[in-house]
């Protein structure tokens, strides 16, 4: 760090656009930080002395006798074990009233982990809700986002995933948040008494969009720590994953750079992997599990946002208010856990994998019914059936308000069988029938 | 002397060098950065200044570091060795990295050095060889690994010496060539090929004449690749890609499987890691990454190295065609490779095709899938490449850049669909929109009338056409409802379900009905079809479709029971009862 003892100061700008400033600064690094009129900005793009700088919070009222003064470092992170319980900018500053941190300065969006060190996932995390433990189970190394409107729940229910998720480590990575869900999330985790094993990283609405760029490194940083170093369990909350990719389009916009599809830059696939990839279970015990939220338009999942993030992530879970019930329920045709195969069957009950199928064909059959019965045609008796069923599971079962363990889903789900259907009706293999279905 | 530079310019991975003498077009430079030397690719030469790409991250990077640039393309290393390797995409040994993290700029060989070979000669001393003639072969692991004549080697040459049997690294000379003007070469059990141009040492490229198993119904039956042949598997997120090109990767009848995991998720390269050293080999009874090289550039490792990923797929499958052997290639996906390639056309500003790709999009993806096919070794013996890439469509729409260049390029389409992923009918490969053109080959017909079934061609197409009619009738049926179309309609919808159910969809998961021997297909087919040329007559629709749910129960149990065996015959006779009873 020869580059530290002295720093560069500069106060001649020779162009400024809405995100981005340029001066001639010979011996620039590519991707370090530097201070413009007290903001922070980083360097995109160097040709000969001429540099330009990316100001993550704009440009506005920035003169062209700025001060510009060089960092010789990209944007790094303190870690150690006093990130516990700390709430942080976007830049790593505490935002709690607390000291600085001390400890190592890593740089943030480090290189990523060789495959072939990588173990594959095999650990169950449970959180309580059926639409999840149930028929999309969550492995410890996994990558999920919440597919949802912008109008369900999906902050407090990620909020409740976490913190029943039997982990070491939960970071929040705030990009956009409101300052109401930034004061929720707080009061959430304080009335939990969780607070010690939590660290988040906001950016808020009040502040620049394009600082959220820098979020999800910030806070796959702070788990790679905890991960790596300590072989700790770490589940890492993104959200939104969305105003993330919006930022991204301003800055690419703002660089001239073609848009492809959607008006999202061409590289959005490699920028959103950069950051889901971080997820991995380490051979040490260590785990980084990602939870996103990726906000939908109407449902649409041909964006270019939902598109890229499905192909990248290990599947989808999606919420929607059931309208016969009204409850918000993870729909189970719609979401997919990609890595549940590794688990079902294995850490639970040996039922669990032609129940969970057999439950979702008997709620498709309801879909089928309820569509007949728009349609003005005659419900048959089976149908009628299925739909007391429908009804039953989304409000026993998939409704995120219930809280029970694998078995007692399981029990349940049997349960709604025997009330409805007849053997042959769910049909299951004889041996679990044999085994589960009681009478009473 | 090599030809040195100094950087001028940075755009994320595209970086400006002033040069101090020649330099080529795709000719590898390093660029120094602290300790590290950064592997870079010249993509551009306006003047003295060449644009390169960087294959890793060039944080930290200023104006002003030193390149030297090496006199040759992007190369892949050739020898013993290779097999159930893990590389990343410039051919770096995974294994043999240090450290829990990829550290820029870290070099690893992809053959070791130090171990040593039993190589048996093919040739004697005073032969007359050309390029990929054998010299000997060493034995990799169950293989008989070839050495062959460097690629390279122009023109004809006389054996000087040939070594004796025995042990030797790659790197001991083990022939010495004399060329015609008298010049000798010595020749050790190594090479070197560069990735993007096509291996042609071979001496002839006829058409494909006879076809690759795979076990998949869907494929084999209705829509078969050939050995040799292309193909392709578009599909949205979540409708089985990845299971379908591991079951491939699993089944296909070939004696060599390369796996390009180019861009994609890399829990899944994980998955062949961690199980395919544990599972068999139905065909051969070793284990399965025996077989299996592994090249990954994984979504999250370095863009611009995802292209050199699939052409380093590519040679080192010709490489192993050129010893007479089967080789499958997978690439999982071309997609990833192209918006790679889309990234670094836009820094470089050129002028945007459709969707923002490079207007050269086509003729790079028709070149790439040109280099598969089944060739005639120079000692008459044949060996071949066959290719099937997976296409990964922006939003689910087929219409797009990627999916209509691979379409004009590649000879099989397995679509997979969307609507066929949400009613769980797996493999989801579209039976209507998904065609292989092979069946239109007459070569083709002639290796099935022999190996198969004398009308074989004919009952496939005759299969497609219950589909397709089905499929029409269930659109009437959807608008006019159950009762409003004759009985008819419902028969042809439940004969193409019949075909849907017992021979389309198949259980990946099944021990039994993963993978279907060509035997059990010839024989399902035909007892399907024979099942549907039929006319069974209902009173109402509802006997219709209870009578084919049976039937399709029935066939499905006889799918998951082993060919032939008294379960098999059970079902099959309780069929052929329920049969004459309607």
């Amino acid at each position: 760090m020869t580059t530290k003892a002295f720093q560069r100061i500069y106060t001649q700008l020779e162009g400024i656009t809405k995100a981005t400033v340029s001066l001639r600064a010979p011996g620039v690094a590519n991707d370090e930080l530097a201070t413009v009129a007290n903001r922070l900005a980083q360097v995109v793009k160097i040709h000969g002395d001429l540099v330009t700088l990316q100001v993550f919070a704009g440009t506005e009222g920035i003169p062209t006798n700025a001060e510009v003064v060089f960092h010789g470092e990209p944007p790094a992170l303190n870690v150690s074990d006093e990130l516990s319980g700390r709430f942080f900018n976007a830049y790593g500053n505490p935002i709690d009233k607390g000291p600085a941190i001390q400890g190592e300065r890593r740089q943030i969006g480090g290189p990523s982990v060789n495959p072939y060190k990588r173990k594959q996932p095999s650990q169950l995390i449970p959180t309580g809700i059926a639409g999840i433990d149930l028929n999309n189970t969550l492995v410890s190394g996994q990558k999920i986002p919440f597919f949802a409107d912008p109008d369900q729940p999906y902050n407090q229910v990620m909020a409740m995933v976490a913190l029943r998720a039997d982990v070491d480590k939960i970071i929040l990575g705030g990009m956009g948040l409101s300052n109401d869900d930034f004061l929720y999330f707080k009061q959430m985790f304080e009335n939990a008494g969780a607070l010690n094993k939590i660290i988040s990283f906001v950016n808020t609405t009040e502040q620049p969009p394009v600082e959220r760029l820098l979020i999800p490194d910030m806070a796959l940083t702070a788990a790679e720590y905890f991960a790596v170093d300590k072989n700790e369990k770490v589940l890492v909350l993104l959200t939104d994953m969305t105003l993330y990719a919006d930022a991204l389009s301003i800055v690419s916009n703002r660089m001239d750079q073609i848009p492809s599809k959607d008006s999202m830059p061409g590289s959005l696939y490699s920028d959103l992997a950069k950051i889901y990839e971080k997820a991995v279970q380490l051979p040490s015990g260590g785990s980084i599990t990602i939870i996103a939220v990726t906000t939908l338009s109407g449902g649409d999942i041909t964006h270019a946002i939902p598109d890229n993030t499905g192909y990248i992530t290990e599947g989808q879970l999606f919420l929607r208010t059931d309208s016969d019930t009204g409850k918000v329920i993870v729909d189970p045709f719609r979401s997919l856990s990609r890595l549940k195969q590794l688990v079902i069957g294995k850490q639970t009950r040996d039922d669990h994998n032609q129940v969970m199928n057999a439950a979702v064909r008997l709620y498709a059959d309801a879909a089928n019914a309820k569509t007949k019965l728009e349609n003005g045609f005659d419900l048959s008796d089976y149908d009628n059936r299925c739909l007391s069923y429908a009804k039953d599971y989304a409000q026993r079962l998939l409704a995120i308000d219930v809280n029970i363990n694998t078995t007692e889903m399981l029990d349940r789900t049997w349960e709604l069988f025997r009330k409805f259907f007849t053997q042959t009706e769910v049909a299951i293999k004889q041996e679990f029938v044999q085994k589960y279905w009681k009478d009473v | 002397m090599k030809t040195t530079g100094i950087v001028k310019a940075i755009i994320a991975n595209l970086v400006t060098i002033e040069v101090d003498g020649p330099v080529a077009q795709n000719e590898i430079c390093f660029i120094e950065l602290d300790d590290a030397r950064l592997m870079a690719e010249v993509i551009k030469v306006n003047g003295n200044s060449a644009f390169v790409q960087v294959f890793e991250s060039t944080r930290g990077l200023r104006v002003g570091a030193k390149a030297e640039f090496q006199q040759h393309l992007l190369e892949v290393t050739l020898g013993p060795g290779i097999l159930s390797s893990n590389y990343d995409g410039l051919q770096n040994n995974l294994a043999t990295m240090e450290g829990f993290f990829l550290k820029r700029g870290e070099r690893t060989l992809p053959l070791d050095l130090e171990k040593v070979w039993d190589f048996t000669p093919l040739v004697q001393k005073g032969d007359s060889v050309v390029a990929a003639d054998w010299l000997g072969e060493v034995k990799e692991g169950w293989l008989p690994h070839k050495i062959m004549v460097p690629f390279n080697f122009l023109g004809s040459y006389t054996i000087e010496s040939i070594s004796p049997e025995g042990s030797y690294t790659v790197t001991d000379t083990i022939a010495v060539l004399k060329d015609q003007s008298g010049e000798k070469h010595s020749v050790n059990m190594m090479q070197k090929w560069p990735t993007k141009l096509a291996v042609t040492a071979y001496k002839e490229k006829p058409r494909p004449f006879n076809i690759m198993e795979t076990g998949v119904r869907v494929i084999d039956t209705f829509n078969p690749i050939a050995e040799g042949g292309t193909g392709f598997i578009p599909g949205p997120f979540g409708c089985g890609k990845t299971v379908l090109q591991h079951a491939l990767a699993k089944q296909a009848e070939a004696d060599i499987i390369i796996v390009a995991a180019c861009g994609e998720r890399a829990n899944e390269v994980v998955e062949i890691f961690s199980e395919f050293p544990k599972l068999d080999d139905p065909r051969t009874g070793r284990k399965l990454m025996e077989r299996t090289t592994i090249i990954c550039n994984t979504s999250n490792m370095p863009v611009s190295a995802r292209e050199a990923s699939v052409y380093t797929a590519m040679t080192i499958a010709e490489y192993y065609r050129a010893m007479g052997l089967r080789v499958l290639l997978l690439a999982d996906s071309t997609s990833r490779w192209a918006q790679a390639l889309r990234e670094m056309s836009n820094r470089m500003e050129e002028l945007p095709g459709a969707d923002a790709f490079p207007v050269d999009l086509p003729a790079i993806i028709s070149n790439f899938y040109s280099r598969a096919g089944i060739v005639v070794l120079n000692n008459g013996t044949t060996g071949s490449v066959t290719f099937i890439g997976t296409v990964s469509p922006a939003g689910g729409n087929l219409k797009e850049p990627v999916t209509e260049s691979t379409k004009k390029a590649a000879r099989c389409f397995y679509a997979l669909a969307q609507h066929r992923a949400d009613s769980k009918r797996y493999p989801a490969v579209d039976p209507i929109d998904s065609y292989s053109k092979y069946l239109d080959y007459p070569e083709m017909a002639e290796y099935f009338t022999q190996k198969v079934h004398a009308n074989w061609v004919e009952m496939v197409w005759e299969g497609k056409n219950v589909v397709l009619r089905g499929k029409e009738a269930y659109e009437q049926i959807n608008i006019l409802g159950d009762d409003g179309v004759p009985i008819d309609y419902h028969l042809r919808f439940w004969k193409s379900e019949l075909i849907d159910f017992v021979i389309l969809q198949q259980d990946a998961f099944d021990k039994i009905d993963a993978s279907t021997s060509m035997e059990r297909q010839e024989y399902m087919l035909e007892k399907i079809l024979h099942i549907c040329r039929k006319d069974f007559h209902f009173e109402r629709f509802e006997d219709c479709a209870d009578f084919y749910k049976r039937l399709i129960n029935l066939c499905r149990q006889m799918n998951y029971s082993p060919f032939k065996d008294s379960s098999f015959k059970k079902y099959e006779s309780e069929i052929d009862l329920l049969i004459t009873q309607a």
